[in-house]
């Protein structure tokens, strides 16, 4: 276990009769950029804030580097946390923002300086170093609150939604920013967000969480292509997947999902177990891994429906088709354009789709 | 295409005469709104009743106390003064009789500041770190301290004046300017906390959690972030307890001892006395001396008291 960062193990917190986490476990490697991701009320802030010290924990133990700190100040941990609302001490300048916590600790003062100079080189905010924070653009603030957790020098970096305060165009900027820092610095960081596009393009590995349990626990691509249960399959991509709810029906020496009256040829599929005649079973099929109007490959069925709206959106186009009575979202390449109402062929890569037991919500 | 271009030759054709046309035409720009609607003649008149009605007495009063008695006892009391007098004001503060002193109000003014200025920095100073605590460090019995504080402020003062007296006394200190000043501390304590308690509640969470990462202690937190984030609702505090404790006279007059009697206390009894004639100018004149520290105060800090009051007490 030398190469763990983060350990937490067994964390439980609730308030009153309320429980957040519920014997929650978690390793996070030396270095690794770790996302927490769900909605709000999932717990995810909470654990963020249990790592940070800033709430006391119920039961279970974490560690950092080792070291058990359960009940260590926040200060001792060797943490740095970046806030949503930036969190800078407004009647302060950036430098004084910057080396407060050095002050505090009563770092010699050539030590602060020479600090809070490489931070601000690294974040290119040397020019803002007398301003006052509200003299700052949401983008130059929280580059501040990351400098501030720069210049502690601290093993490990944790990230509360910095970026849900900013507009889109700084948010995608400042993420690139983030991503690089990482490379350079190569320390762990620990980022809760509830935008899938900063988890999927930020992280090492995923923490999907729902109601205070960890959901799945993988790097985004296996989150993505083979998400453990349903809430994970419907949390993740936008439009979110096309789910058929179902029954397996296996015939010559084929097996398909049969719902609302459609038969989906799923032979293809790599189930971890044999499927079983008569299961109920949920389908799901990402928007771009249905083919419209392609000739099938090999013997997969094709399935007539109906463009019912169309969302051209630049690089892509997405089409809102009628399928075995529901709706599904379906994304082809923007220059293809269909009018509503156009008739069109649909087959799907089963290789790459997605069941799940209607009871249990797991995957097969 | 051809349609167009035809329309866009007719309109220019038409244009000076079209642009005038439009001026003067129809409604355009802000519209006008008469000054003398009825409207605005019920909300003004009732402004200008309302102001009459709180600024006549002090008019009746400012003119009363430049006077000298025998305009007075020609008993118009709205009549501006024929000859201004500064006398009464003179006998008012150095040499009115209350009892046996005949030393005017002034030795109330300054037992009166002597009460306030201790008992509002040190009620003041308590009841923001008891705010500060309970609005940052929720520790545990955090909820019912602030429930009892509260509670205490609902129960009557009269109910525990006696009480009051019998524990100042057995501390040894009834009568004396620092009983009055911790009875003056302690009842400020309640609603000053409430204050402080909102108006850190009401200060972003993230920024003393910022504060903890970066190592910073209780008194770090307090002087360093919370303090200098403060000053609107140090004024608002300030001035509640500067005004209430300079215009107390029940605890003044229980607590205390004659020679200790805050102003309030010494004008009642300059007013009150029933010896020779009723010198109204004098009265008036200590009346308004009495008063001038709070309206001194409100005037100096009026602004910021709006401002603390819709940043503190509102929120929470």
């Amino acid at each position: 276990m030398q190469n763990v960062s983060v350990s937490v193990k067994d964390l439980s917190l609730s308030f009153g009769a309320v429980t957040v986490l519920d014997t929650l476990n978690l390793d996070i490697k030396d270095g690794e950029f770790l996302v927490l991701l769900g909605s709000s009320g999932c717990g995810k802030s909470t654990l963020l804030n249990c790592i940070a010290g800033l709430l006391d924990v119920s039961d279970g133990q974490i560690f950092i580097k080792n070291k058990n700190v359960t009940w260590e100040e926040p200060k001792d941990r060797g943490i740095g946390m970046v806030f949503q609302s930036y969190a800078l001490y407004p009647q302060m300048s950036v430098e004084k923002n910057l080396s407060f916590g050095l002050q505090v600790a009563k770092v010699p003062k050539e030590e602060i300086d020479k600090r809070v100079r490489r931070a601000s080189e690294i974040l290119q905010i040397q020019p803002l170093l007398k301003r006052k924070p509200s003299e700052l653009s949401g983008g130059q603030r929280q580059r501040v609150a990351i400098g501030r957790a720069l210049v502690r020098d601290v093993d490990v970096f944790l990230f509360d939604e910095p970026l849900s305060n900013l507009d889109a165009k700084l948010r995608s900027e400042l993420r690139v920013e983030i991503k690089r820092l990482h490379q350079s610095l190569k320390n762990t960081m620990i980022y809760v967000t509830h935008d899938q596009i900063e988890a999927l393009t930020l992280a090492d590995r995923i923490a999907v969480m729902k109601s205070g349990v960890i959901q799945q626990l993988a790097d985004p691509m296996t989150i993505y292509n083979a998400p453990e249960n349903l809430f994970v399959a419907g949390f993740i991509g936008s439009p979110s997947m096309n789910f058929f709810r179902g029954e397996l029906q296996l015939r010559d020496q084929r097996a398909y999902v049969h719902a609302n009256g459609v038969d989906f040829d799923v032979s293809a599929y790599p189930s971890r177990a044999p499927f079983v005649h008569g299961q109920k079973v949920v389908l799901g099929l990402r928007p771009e891994h249905v083919r419209v109007d392609e000739a099938a490959s090999g013997a997969q069925a094709s399935h007539r429906a109906v463009v019912d709206i169309e969302e051209p959106m630049g690089a892509d186009n997405l089409l809102w088709l009628k399928l075995a009575g529901q709706s599904m979202s379906v994304r082809i390449a923007g220059q293809r354009r269909y009018a509503p109402g156009t008739a069109v062929t649909l087959s799907f890569d089963m290789a790459v789709a997605s069941i799940f037991d209607a009871t249990s919500e797991n995957r097969l | 295409m051809s349609d167009i271009v035809a329309f866009n030759s007719v309109a220019d054709e038409a244009l000076p005469q079209a642009q005038t046309d439009r001026v003067v035409a129809g409604p355009r720009g802000r519209k006008p709104r008469r000054a003398l609607s009825g409207r605005n003649i019920m909300i003004y008149g009732t402004l200008i009743i309302v102001a009459l009605y709180y600024l006549l007495p002090l008019y009746v009063m400012v003119m009363t106390s430049l006077k000298g008695m025998p305009e007075i006892r020609l008993g118009n009391i709205f009549a501006p003064p024929l000859e201004i007098t500064f006398e009464p004001w003179v006998k008012a503060w150095s040499s009115a009789c209350t009892g046996l002193n005949c030393d005017g109000l002034s030795r109330g003014f300054w037992n009166s500041v002597r009460i306030t200025i201790p008992s509002t920095i040190v009620s003041i100073a308590i009841a923001s770190v008891n705010g500060y605590a309970l609005a940052n460090w929720r520790f545990k019995g955090a909820e019912l301290f602030f429930t009892i504080l509260i509670v205490g402020a609902f129960i009557p003062y009269q109910v525990m004046i006696y009480p009051i007296v019998i524990v100042l006394r057995e501390m040894g200190i009834y009568g004396t300017l620092t009983g009055l000043i911790m009875v003056h501390t302690i009842f400020g304590m309640p609603i000053l906390t409430l204050l402080f308690r909102n108006y850190f509640a009401g200060l972003p969470e993230e920024l003393f959690k910022a504060a903890r990462v970066d190592g910073a202690g209780f008194w770090t937190i307090y002087f360093k972030i919370m303090l200098p984030m403060s000053l609107p609702i140090f004024v608002v505090a300030m001035i509640l307890q500067v005004t209430g404790i300079w215009n107390d006279f029940l605890f003044g007059v229980v607590f205390t001892r004659p020679e200790y009697y805050p102003m309030t206390v010494q004008l009642n009894n300059i007013v009150n006395s029933v010896q020779g004639v009723k010198e109204y100018n004098v009265n008036m004149a200590a009346t308004i001396l009495t008063g001038a520290v709070p309206l001194f105060v409100y005037f100096v800090s009026g602004r910021l008291f709006v401002r603390g009051i819709a940043a503190g007490a509102v929120k929470g």
